[in-house]
């Protein structure tokens, strides 16, 4: 059967309830959220349509200023600390018998399906004073009595990290499986030695990969929302807490909104780099 | 020399990855109720705790029944689109993918926060269905992967052999296309499944005053203290998220699968 362009209406019927689902539920929404970002709130949680900018001034604050400051710094320390682990893990996974590396893909997917609520929850276990890993250092004689590790920077970090280094993974995976494995050989014939060929030969072809690792990731650790509730203090809040916080308990939904619109506008910004990298990649 | 590096490294990362589960486990059958490690004891009640205790039934009843409808809905928004793109030359309604692509891609807020203010514009907030759609709508980016990957993956010479001898299309679909692709079907409705049972902030901010799902039950109950239950809750979503992929990896081809879903998040 050939595609052919559809001749008839009903040859478009197939396309109405996704295009209708799509139009109603995801791109209505969006809009109405981007149109309350102008509006005007009322005082007790209500808010009546206008076009003014203050929502948007209020970003000029201090406060905001830090908040996003912090976000965009830890999604950055996530990114290159998922990368920076999960490039030679992924190289090495690639060079597994199948088998092997259907288990491990399995065992990802599991990691990476984990509702950040569980992640959140798992982790401040496994920190906390009384089964946690500083019961571990007591025992080995390192520390003098357990001690509970988070609430910390450190423990929000190392919570997204765990959340996104199996979307890492899977994200480089298909990149380096991909890749020439005759590079590496040809490298390591001339006699350099693996560290050497992984850094001189495979990071450098990889290098598109890695920039749009980067930001995929980036964008990944932008979205966490319950970690740096569950595992940091206030002042580790994120943007994603943020606008959920003003949206619901502090009732500002224009606010809310417009801060939402924002994380879009750099979202979207870094997708279209993104795939400018992409591009670049294909031409070279 | 690269041997002996590869196993320490794949140590480290799988300890890396499975530590805090391990000790979630251990926690998850201490005989009293304490958070302790090693666990004191074994008893395997706080799992029945699961299902004996009306609130933590309740929310698992809602989290796999918002699970199955929305993935199913995610299903029928997918098949529909991916099949018409394949089957048609429509440049224009690509634009239908991205939209689909769209939500997962954003950062989750957003998304939920959009459909937050929808819900509270035409008055159904709180409504139970409307997280079937939210969740439906976040997640249709799955289903809308696979099935192009799916779809991408047909001869065509056998559809058209089939239209040669007369058959229509809904026949050639039925007989011919159907059972090619049925088997990214059920992969992308797994994975739109078990995301499903793990959401929170869509289903929080759309529903989350009038039904508990387990994730948000766990959240509420992490305010409160802590209790084994949420430990046994945890050990069993892992367990059956490794369980659904292990099928969907026993049935189809994880590898291709995965390669596809990283290409088309670029």
């Amino acid at each position: 059967m050939k595609r052919e362009p559809p001749q008839s209406i009903a040859d478009y019927g197939p396309l109405f309830f996704p295009a209708g689902m799509l139009l109603v539920f995801f791109v209505v929404p969006f809009g109405t959220m981007i149109a309350v970002s102008f509006f005007q709130r009322q005082e007790g949680g209500f808010y009546t349509p206008a076009f003014v900018f203050s929502n948007y001034e209020r970003f000029l604050s201090a406060f905001f200023g830090g908040v996003l400051g912090f976000s965009l710094m830890l999604a950055i320390t996530v990114a290159v600390c998922c990368v920076v682990l999960g490039l030679p893990f992924t190289y090495l996974l690639s060079r597994l018998p199948r088998r092997l590396q259907v288990i491990w893909l399995v065992a990802l997917l599991s990691v990476l399906s984990l509702s950040e609520v569980i992640i959140g929850f798992a982790w401040s276990t496994l920190l906390s004073r009384t089964a946690g890993l500083s019961n571990l250092l007591v025992a080995i004689g390192i520390l003098g009595q357990p001690v509970a590790l988070f609430p910390s920077f450190g423990a929000v970090l190392t919570g997204m990290v765990y959340q996104a280094l199996p979307y890492t993974i899977l994200v480089l995976y298909p990149a380096i499986v991909r890749l020439d494995p005759t590079l590496m050989e040809a490298a390591r014939t001339l006699g350099s030695s693996p560290i050497r060929a992984f850094f001189n030969v495979l990071v450098p072809a990889l290098r598109n990969t890695i920039m749009a690792t980067l930001i995929m990731v980036f964008i990944f650790a932008l979205g966490s929302y319950l970690l740096p509730q569950i595992l940091g203090r206030p002042q580790h809040w994120t943007l994603s807490v943020l606008i959920t916080d003003q949206a619901i308990y502090q009732s500002n939904m224009p606010f809310a909104a417009a801060m939402a619109v924002f994380l879009v506008l750099v979202t979207l910004g870094l997708v279209g780099l993104t795939l400018l990298i992409g591009r670049k990649g294909e031409k070279a | 020399m690269i041997h002996w590096f590869r196993r320490f490294y794949f140590l480290l990362i799988g300890l890396f990855l499975s530590l805090p589960l391990i000790v979630v486990a251990g926690v998850s059958v201490n005989a009293k109720q304490t958070l302790a490690f090693p666990p004191q004891g074994f008893s395997l009640s706080w799992y029945g705790e699961i299902f004996a205790n009306p609130e933590w039934r309740s929310a698992l009843i809602a989290s796999v029944l918002l699970a199955t409808t929305s993935a199913a809905l995610a299903v029928s928004i997918a098949l529909p689109l991916s099949w018409f793109l394949w089957r048609r030359i429509a440049p224009w309604a690509n634009i239908f993918q991205v939209l689909g692509i769209a939500p997962f891609t954003l950062p989750p807020v957003i998304t939920a926060l959009g459909l937050l203010i929808f819900w509270a514009t035409t008055g159904f907030y709180g409504a139970p269905w409307t997280a079937v759609i939210g969740h439906a709508i976040f997640f249709v980016t799955l289903p809308l992967v696979t099935l192009s990957l799916g779809f991408s993956a047909i001869d065509r010479s056998f559809v058209e052999a089939a239209a040669t001898m007369g058959a229509s299309d809904r026949t050639i679909f039925r007989t011919v296309v159907l059972p090619l692709i049925l088997p990214y079907l059920v992969s992308g409705y797994a994975f739109a499944f078990v995301l499903s049972l793990n959401e929170y902030i869509v289903a929080y901010m759309t529903v989350g005053f009038t039904l508990e799902t387990l994730p948000i039950k766990i959240f509420n109950a992490l305010r409160y203290g802590y209790t084994p239950t949420m430990a046994s809750v945890t050990i069993l979503f892992v367990v059956t998220a490794a369980v659904i992929f292990s099928l969907v990896a026993k049935f189809g081809d994880l590898p291709k699968l995965l390669g596809a879903m990283a290409s088309d998040d670029k």
